[in-house]
């Protein structure tokens, strides 16, 4: 019973960094642009792919978590910014509705494009998880991967992100478009570049948690919606927009599922629902979301 | 106890430090209508969002006929007859302007019965003598989103009027409006709202408006009462003039 | 009458494709069964709001025709309970989800149709998971049937169903609360200020898009008589509203109109492009949404004035 619990926390910390990962970017858009990308979830997908690809295409071992940081920012700096200039830059000013219909057909396209791209045959690639190894914690083998390098990188993000947003120029510059897009525009600011700059960060982000779950699991057609309603949820649990509040929340979700697939494995799918469907009922605007002084 | 149709009393509200409510008590008698005057900032529209339920005070009670209504949502204070128009119209604007007004008639009774529809003749007609009181009939069959600002605010007005309240607030009701047409749309409002015996408080910039349609005003000046009484001897009040009447320049 | 016209034309229309050949008898009726879920989505679109979890309604529907179907023999029994199954469902959700607008209220949704998804896979002791639930023909009005009289049966059923909803829910659209689905998506606060609860407006056509779009999905359960857990998958929501965005929201034809278009476009292109048929439904989309056209009813509109027929 004891060791099954450790078990259920470690994977549980392990899923949450990688939730973590897509959904600081979904949020951070949503700060930013007002939009919320549909078809985060498939570039998380796409991410998770291509660095399988790529690791399988170096076939060094040592090399291959170089591999999985090449394809985040591969899925970042290309699709990033022909999604957001090609796409998103021609609806900023529409009705919430078509925004949404806009990015939820880009997630159509995108599924099919992952399809035609991977096939539909489930892809395993594990050589980052075999390079690092396992150790052993409490009287459970683990693996470095899931147990260091996982959470790692989402404390590492978590940590930059807040000190590039608090603390340097650029950063600041963006808080700045996200509070008030028009007097930030009066000061000189092109909220334009800082929209590019805000969508292709948030899409590397979600690539970057797909080139990293991709190790610990077999990519299937799917995975892609999965990740953006799972996502959505730490989201609007946490509060849209709020970065820390999305890692706290992550969290929660991440271990909530992960001791659900050990006691109640057929409730997996549900609890983090539940969770969601719990505290937005308690508190609308989710956990750390503010509640607003207007009461209609 | 007092006749007053609606009574404050030691209404508060601070948005941070700033007070836009200190301490407002005001009473108002059935029939009467009442100005609301004072610098942008004073807290007229706070005063009017207490009173309809967007905002709660925080100390203070509202009582409307005898009952409190300070902090009850707008939705139940407006069913107890209580309407309000807005500075900036707040219309429907993709529906026309007779369907704006006959949704709020549709809001008094009827509204949930699933096959009668909206524009029934005889709400089409009832409808049509409201939006015919405020010269608004011609406009009746325009989509609200192509009219000018003038005619929103009539049609914003209009709308508040079809719930058939007893007390009517309006804030700002003549802004907008082309200067020249000013007095002739508040001569046919006031008598619209003394044919139909609607109490009404309206916030208002224009001196000449207030002094012309008002039966009394009350001077608001940062979230208080400085002053309240006839128009013509609020207005003639040498601290009015200055610190009202001076701030917002000579009226107009 | 003259609002009379084109529903008059398209039943025509849709009787004489039925008869030329048998398999478009079944392609229709499945297009009717869509076209009751996307009136439902149309409703909602009217209020600016979008759902991407329909598909769960139109899975609760056909799953509750599967249960039952064990326990009754009669077709119309079916689809009263199919009905009142996706209404409770749709009440039990609605009640949630429309205190939220926008970005919550459509992802929310997803999540629901996707949490719904999941149980019908996993529970596999209930529903079989993926290999889904056969479904033994019932009886119609007591009739026991069989081949095309079972398929005229089941497609004037389906037909008589989709006027029925769509005379309503015209209905529905001109009453004061249908109005003020409108007036959500423009100045949501101005109702409150008019003592009506947008809530309660939200959540009255939010249930009966449940309904509708459970009682499509019995009619497909009953036509296909087999029912599986991709009909609450995402794609499907995906197509539901593609084919309200298709087919227009102006007017209650354009949900059937659109449904018949997409079904009988599927029927050939799903199988040519097996791997790309999203991508292809999410570029006609884009280019519907982009270029703000008003569906295939807004094209018939714009051709009947050019015409003439229409001031």
């Amino acid at each position: 019973m004891g060791l099954l619990f450790l078990l259920a926390a470690l994977d549980g910390l392990a899923y949450a960094a990688q939730v973590f990962l897509v959904a600081v970017g979904l949020t951070l858009v949503f700060g930013v642009l007002k939009i919320l990308n549909v078809a985060h979830g498939s570039l998380f997908a796409i991410g998770a792919y291509l660095a399988s690809t790529l690791v399988g295409l170096v076939g060094v071992p040592w090399l291959s978590l170089l591999a999985l940081a090449m394809a985040a920012l591969a899925v970042g700096v290309v699709l990033g910014p022909v999604i957001e200039r090609g796409l998103l830059a021609r609806i900023y000013e529409k009705e919430h509705v078509l925004q949404l219909l806009v990015t939820f057909a880009l997630l159509m396209i995108l599924e099919d494009v992952q399809k035609l791209v991977w096939g539909v045959q489930p892809l395993f690639e594990d050589a980052p998880v075999r390079l690092l190894g396992q150790v052993e914690v409490g009287g459970i083998v683990y693996t470095v991967y899931q147990l260091l390098l996982l959470p790692g990188v989402a404390l590492l993000v978590l940590v930059v992100l807040a000190w590039f947003l608090r603390r340097t120029l650029l950063g600041r510059t963006i808080v700045a478009v996200t509070h008030d897009r028009e007097a930030a525009e009066a000061i000189g600011i092109d909220s334009r570049r800082v929209y590019l700059l805000t969508f292709t960060i948030g899409a590397a982000l979600a690539a970057m948690g797909g080139a990293l779950a991709a190790p610990t699991t077999s990519l299937v057609p799917g995975i892609g919606v999965q990740t953006i309603v799972l996502s959505f949820a730490v989201v609007a649990t946490a509060g849209l927009g709020r970065i820390e509040g999305a890692a706290a929340t992550a969290l929660l979700i991440g271990l909530g599922r992960s001791f659900a697939v050990y006691f109640t494995p057929e409730l997996e799918v549900v609890v983090p629902y539940l969770l969601m469907v719990a505290v937005l009922l308690v508190r609308p605007a989710g956990l750390f979301g503010s509640t607003e002084l207007r009461r209609v | 106890m007092s006749g007053a149709l609606l009574e404050a009393r030691g209404l508060a509200l601070a948005f941070g430090g700033v007070r836009a409510a200190d301490g407002v008590d005001l009473e108002v008698a059935p029939g009467e209508i009442l100005a609301i005057i004072g610098p942008n900032g004073a807290g007229k529209t706070t005063f009017l969002n207490m009173v309809t339920g967007y905002l709660r005070p925080q100390a203070g009670s509202i009582r409307f006929a005898g009952r409190e209504i300070a902090g009850l949502p707008p939705r139940r204070i407006v069913r107890l007859g209580i309407a309000r128009s807005f500075q900036i119209p707040q219309l429907f604007a993709e529906h026309r302007v007779i369907e704006n007004v006959a949704l709020h008639l549709a809001a008094r009774d009827g509204f949930w019965a699933p096959f009668r529809p909206l524009l029934s003749p005889a709400r089409r007609s009832e409808a049509l003598a409201i939006l015919d009181d405020l010269e608004l009939a011609p406009l009746a069959e325009a989509r609200a989103d192509t009219l000018d600002e003038g005619a929103r605010k009539l049609v914003d007005i209009a709308m508040a009027l079809a719930l058939r309240p007893r007390l009517l607030l309006m804030d700002e009701p003549t802004s907008g409006v082309a200067a020249s047409e000013k007095h002739a749309i508040m001569d046919r409002l006031v008598a619209a709202l003394r044919r139909a015996s609607v109490t009404a408080v309206f916030v208002e910039h224009d001196m000449e408006v207030v002094a012309r349609h008002a039966d009394r005003v009350a001077v608001w000046s940062q979230g208080r009462i400085r002053a309240e009484g006839p128009p013509e001897a609020v207005l003639a009040d040498p601290l009015v003039r200055r610190e009202v009447i001076g701030v917002e320049g000579a009226p107009c | 009458m003259r609002r009379l016209l084109p529903v008059a034309a398209a039943v025509g229309l849709l009787l004489l494709l039925a008869g030329l050949q048998p398999w478009l008898r079944f392609v229709l009726t499945i297009a009717l069964s869509t076209g009751l879920a996307v009136l439902g989505i149309a409703m909602l679109l009217r209020a600016g709001q979008v759902s991407f979890g329909h598909a769960l309604y139109v899975a609760a529907g056909a799953y509750a025709v599967a249960f039952a179907r064990p326990h009754t023999g009669e077709g119309l029994l079916l689809l009263l309970l199919a009905g009142l199954v996706a209404t409770g469902l749709g009440l039990l959700v609605g009640l949630f989800v429309t205190r939220y607008r926008d970005i919550f209220f459509g992802m929310l949704n997803l999540a629901f149709s996707m949490v719904g998804w999941s149980l019908l896979e996993k529970l596999y002791g209930l529903t079989r998971g993926t290999d889904g639930i056969r479904v033994a023909r019932p009886t119609l009005l007591g009739f026991a049937l069989e081949g095309a009289a079972w398929e005229w049966a089941l497609f004037s059923a389906a037909l008589a169903a989709a006027l029925l909803a769509g005379a309503l829910v015209a209905s529905y659209l001109r009453s004061p609360a249908g109005e003020a689905l409108g007036a959500i998506k423009t100045r949501e606060t101005r109702l409150e200020f008019a003592g009506i609860s947008a809530r309660r407006v939200l959540l009255q056509a939010y249930v009966v898009s449940a309904t509708l779009a459970g009682l499509g999905g019995a009619i497909g359960a009953l036509a296909t008589l087999h029912v599986t857990p991709l009909l609450a998958y995402w794609t499907h929501s995906g197509e539901l509203v593609f084919v309200a965005i298709l087919g227009g929201t102006g007017n209650v034809l354009g949900p059937f109109l659109g449904a018949v278009v997409f079904e009988l476009v599927r029927v050939h292109a799903a199988a040519a492009f097996p791997d790309a048929w999203q991508m292809i439904l999410g570029l006609v989309l884009l280019a519907i949404v982009l270029a703000a056209a008003r569906g295939l009813v807004g094209l018939l509109d714009d051709l009947a004035v050019r015409l003439g027929w229409r001031g």
